[in-house]
């Protein structure tokens, strides 16, 4: 059954490449099947596991659990959204190529196997090159290769931490890559913090953090916006998800002696990537760069290591997921509209596209954890666990918070306030379809803002474990 | 009194039949008339070959296994009877890209005259005519008859001469080809000079070993040096074959020779040699150091690590800067031995240990480069192929297919998930490490991501890049050489994604024995 998930968008991206007519549409298709299938699987969904490659111990094992599902949820509900966001200026490759990515991104969400999941975690890049190569801004072949290059290497290094699991679970007895039984393992000290550098550098490229984040902005600013909302909402979450997942879960002892380097790394990221977005006047490159802001609070919160600040992280996920999403694609269609990315070039559309105006001011807000607004939930509960862990940390932490409404605020104020350019035409405001797009976005931004719960009895069981064996080994 | 040794020919027959085809193939250029040689040669040589695989498979299927035959000359065991099936394989489908007339208005790749000087007009009279090289298949069939001795060389003679037969018609093919003759001849004589002087080297190297155990056998010099292992003649032994070694794998920096062999060879030539050479080298050094040298493991593990750490970095930074595509998987191709050589530096173990993990690199390598090189022989313009990469750029719209399955290969040679290249980078690595060779282990890694960089910098060229005026166009090949590159494409993928079963027949062949 968990299989189907991730079958439905593959078997969909090998018939859209192929399909001579309508194959915007079959995409489409395929994806509200995914879409389907995923909130299926959700109630009903036994786990998977068959034997793979039995001399390497690999099984193609799939479960679901709490985390996975927030996960799984969060990248069915973006494709098909993104994908009428796209209709208009992407053609059938991209569409193909956003299907193939979303059935590895499912299959990283939901692999129970260490190996599968490197598998899938190192086949999305290959969709996200092509859709980054293929469709965007006059250096997007240049962008496509960096990130790929940034992307691979961080790939090769995880290769690393992964042979090392097979090393140390064959000479334990009979390898296996299940992640429960590499959860078992006893590794020696050493070696676990090998594997851990090992699997925190791939993540942290991933992620990103700083200091490998520089592929982030210019991806988001070549990219088209579609493609940047798969990037950023579903690809980079793999990242934070296999630091919980993979760092906490494998390697706990390991992950609590990195933490304070972590930490430095997760407070530059936060006060850097918001003081670099201030700065940016082409909009891509500020959205990308306030989610280098965002992933530095998600990996304080992940390693800060108590039950707020890891239930918080996943919930950030999330509302991250959803709040830059619609970020990127309003962007889109602003830029749609004005035909450039710079900020500067734009000025009191206020009062010409009202629409457009408001749900760029509430997904701005809700990025700037506006109480009421999803993210502040996270952005509270992640908070509390930076001051659980040094006051200084939180007081930096908190930082984040002014610095995303300046540039939230600021950046608004730069392009819909003041006079209209009345010389340059008159300007659209959001058609029916984009309004479409916008609409669901918006209300999960409010509905998680207060009602929460569901969420967080998700992510709880899934954290309750960890967070027992962190605070064993201390 | 002499007793005559027993030989085991149903174990062996596969190398006698193919060795065999090779002297066949001189009787037909000798006797059979100039219109029928091409057809007659081709047919016996693809008759050969697959009769020669399925004898093969026979023998690792059957009960025959594990024997040492001929005096212990040829050990007939199961990683050397898996790497014979690859040559063949191999081979196989390369008889199909030498016999490709399709692409250059119905004549092949090879010299129509090789004795004729280039620029004369003997060479235009005598492709005007429209002659042909048919000499070329029983060449490869002595050659792939000496790799598959190579294979399973049980005792240094064997092991020379097995060398010497599969690498005398290496450079004579080098040198055939139809179109920039100077350039095919110079690879040629760089070839066979160096490689006269490293076959010297080797042939020193045993001499001395032999000196040192007082027996050929490679078996009873394994006894040999776990009783005395520190004797100087056995040490510099070791070296000095180490180097024939080497240089027949091209490994640094014993290398020089790749890339200009690999550019001024006929394409399809390069395609089988860089494959077919590779496994059967490989094969014969793994057998030669785990079971002759398999106790000096503490000598010979440093000074190979070192060697396989030069190659990977240097193969894979050279590579980059290479604006001929021919060259650029020259450069490859020694990149690969250095990943070849780190999985050298594991054990031997039941499981999934050294031997396994190279014989399935191989295998990996083996497919993707045979079809990479199918594909550089259609990429074509007036003037015979195009190796400029400059003139590849923009391929992948105006041949879409042609250049997506030039990047199945090129993405399993730099070793991305879901294909071969992957579960075989994945093996020799975790074999490495599992001999705890983790500084080697992280430079492979380190030029892994060198190499991806200029293997995605191809994909970039074809499918991102506007075609230039003078782009480079792929003419329609034969269906056979069409063929060929399909089931590389398809072993490619298939490897990457259930590499199960041949993992498991590796690991059932189980390791070298003496």
């Amino acid at each position: 059954m968990l299989t189907l998930l991730v079958l439905i968008p593959f078997a969909g991206a090998l018939i859209t490449a192929v399909m001579p007519a309508r194959p915007k549409l079959w995409a489409f298709g395929f994806a509200i099947a995914t879409l389907i299938a995923g909130l299926v699987t959700m109630f009903t969904a036994p786990d998977t596991d068959l034997v793979w490659m039995e001399p390497l111990g690999v099984h193609w094992a799939l479960e679901m659990d709490g985390f996975g599902k927030l996960m799984v949820l969060l990248t069915v509900v973006l494709v098909p959204l993104v994908m009428v966001a796209a209709v208009k200026d992407h053609d059938k490759r991209w569409y193909a190529w956003a299907l193939a990515l979303e059935a590895f991104a499912l299959l990283t969400f939901l692999a129970a196997d260490l190996f599968v999941f490197y598998i899938a975690f190192e086949a999305t890049l290959i969709p996200a090159y092509f859709m980054i190569g293929q469709h965007g801004g006059p250096n997007r072949a240049k962008a496509a290769l960096k990130f790929l290059m940034f992307q691979l290497g961080g790939g090769l290094v995880l290769l690393g931490a992964l042979i090392g699991f097979f090393v140390v679970s064959s000479e334990a007895g009979a390898p296996s890559y299940l992640i429960s039984d590499l959860a078992q393992l006893d590794i020696g000290t050493t070696a676990e913090r090998w594997i851990f550098v090992a699997m925190f550098i791939a993540f942290a490229v991933k992620a990103p953090l700083f200091p490998v984040h520089t592929w982030l902005a210019d991806t988001t600013e070549q990219a088209t916006t579609p493609t940047s909302v798969l990037l950023v909402c579903v690809l980079d979450k793999i990242g934070t998800f296999g630091m919980i997942r993979l760092c906490l879960g494998l390697v706990p002892e390991a992950s609590a002696w990195a933490t304070p380097v972590v930490i430095v790394l997760a407070l530059i990221s936060i006060v850097y990537g918001a003081v670099l977005a201030i700065g940016q006047d082409d909009l891509l490159r500020l959205i990308g760069l306030t989610s280098l802001s965002h992933f530095g609070l998600i990996t304080l919160g992940i390693f800060a290591a108590t039950r707020e600040g890891l239930v918080g992280a996943i919930l950030y996920m999330v509302n991250h997921g959803v709040a830059t999403a619609a970020m990127f694609l309003i962007a889109g269609f602003l830029i749609t509209r004005k035909g450039t990315a710079s900020i500067s070039s734009m000025r009191g559309l206020e009062k010409a596209t009202p629409v457009l105006a408001g749900t760029f001011l509430i997904a701005g807000l809700a990025t700037a954890g506006l109480p009421g607004l999803s993210q502040f939930v996270s952005e509270i509960m992640v908070l509390i666990s930076a001051f659980d862990y040094h006051w200084l940390v939180g007081v930096i932490a908190v930082t984040a918070i002014v610095l995303a409404a300046i540039y939230v605020l600021w950046a608004y104020q730069r392009i819909f306030t003041g006079p209209a350019q009345l010389s340059r035409g008159p300007v659209r405001d959001l058609d029916r379809r984009e309004v479409g797009v916008l609409v669901p976005l918006l209300v999960a931004l409010f509905f998680f803002g207060f009602v929460p719960a569901p969420l967080i009895s998700a992510a709880s069981p899934v954290v309750e474990p960890l967070v027992n064996v962190i605070q064993a080994g201390e | 009194m002499f007793e005559s040794p027993g030989i085991s020919y149903a174990t062996i027959w596969p190398v006698l039949l193919v060795l065999g085809v090779a002297c066949a193939g001189v009787v037909v250029e000798a006797f059979a008339p100039r219109a029928a040689r091409f057809n007659a040669q081709v047919s016996l040589a693809l008759a050969g070959l697959v009769a020669a695989l399925a004898g093969t498979v026979a023998v690792g299927a059957g009960s025959g296994l594990g024997v040492s035959t001929g005096e212990g000359a040829l050990v007939i065991d199961g990683p050397g009877v898996f790497s014979q099936g690859l040559v063949l394989l191999v081979s196989l489908g390369s008889v199909a890209l030498f016999a490709e007339r399709r692409l250059d208005n119905g004549v092949s790749v090879f010299a129509g005259q090789a004795a004729a000087l280039p620029g004369t007009s003997a060479e235009r009279t005598a492709s005007q005519r429209g002659l042909e090289h048919t000499e070329v298949y029983p060449l490869m069939m002595f050659a792939v008859g000496g790799m598959m001795l190579f294979c399973v060389s049980g005792d240094l003679l064997m092991l020379f001469v097995a060398l010497e037969v599969l690498s005398l018609p290496l450079y004579l093919l080098t040198g055939l080809a139809r179109r920039r003759r100077l350039l095919s001849q110079e690879a040629a004589l760089k070839y066979f000079l160096l490689g006269a002087f490293s076959s010297g080297i080797f042939l020193y190297g045993l001499a001395l070993v032999y000196g040192f155990a007082g027996s050929m056998s490679l078996a009873e010099i394994g006894e040999a040096a776990a009783a005395d292992g520190s004797s100087p003649l056995l040490l510099l032994g070791i070296g000095l074959m180490a180097v024939g070694m080497l240089f027949k794998t091209g490994a640094v920096p014993f290398h020089s020779w790749t890339p200009d062999v690999y550019q001024g060879a006929p394409t399809p030539v390069t395609a089988w040699m860089s494959a077919a050479t590779k496994i059967a080298a490989f094969a014969a050094m793994l057998r030669l150091f785990y079971v002759a040298f398999g106790a000096e493991g503490d000598i010979w593990r440093p000074a190979i690590g070192v060697v396989a750490v030069l190659t990977m970095l240097l193969g894979a930074s050279f590579a980059i800067v290479q604006s001929d595509v021919k060259r650029m998987l020259g450069y490859s191709a020694v990149a690969h031995t250095g990943f070849l050589l780190t999985g050298l530096l594991g054990v031997q173990t039941d499981a999934f240990g050294s031997t396994q993990a190279v014989l399935f690199y191989l295998t990996a390598y083996g497919f993707a480069t045979l079809g990479a090189f199918a594909i550089v022989s259609l990429v074509r313009g007036p003037n015979g192929e195009v190796g400029s990469l400059d003139r590849w750029a923009g391929l992948g719209r105006t041949n879409p297919w042609v250049a997506a399955t030039f990047a199945v290969f090129l993405l399993s040679m730099a070793g991305l998930p879901l294909t071969a290249g992957f579960i075989g980078k994945w093996g020799v690595f975790a074999a490495a490490l599992g001999a705890g060779q983790w500084p080697v282990v992280a430079v492979a890694i380190g030029s892994s991501i060198i190499a991806i960089f200029f293997y995605v910098r191809v994909i970039m060229l074809m499918f991102f890049t506007d075609a230039r005026e003078d782009a480079a166009t792929v003419s329609t090949p034969s269906y056979a050489t069409s063929v060929v590159i399909a089931l590389s494409a398809v072993a490619t993928v298939l490897l990457g994604v259930i590499p199960g079963p041949v993992l498991s027949l590796l690991v059932d062949a189980g390791g070298f024995i003496g």
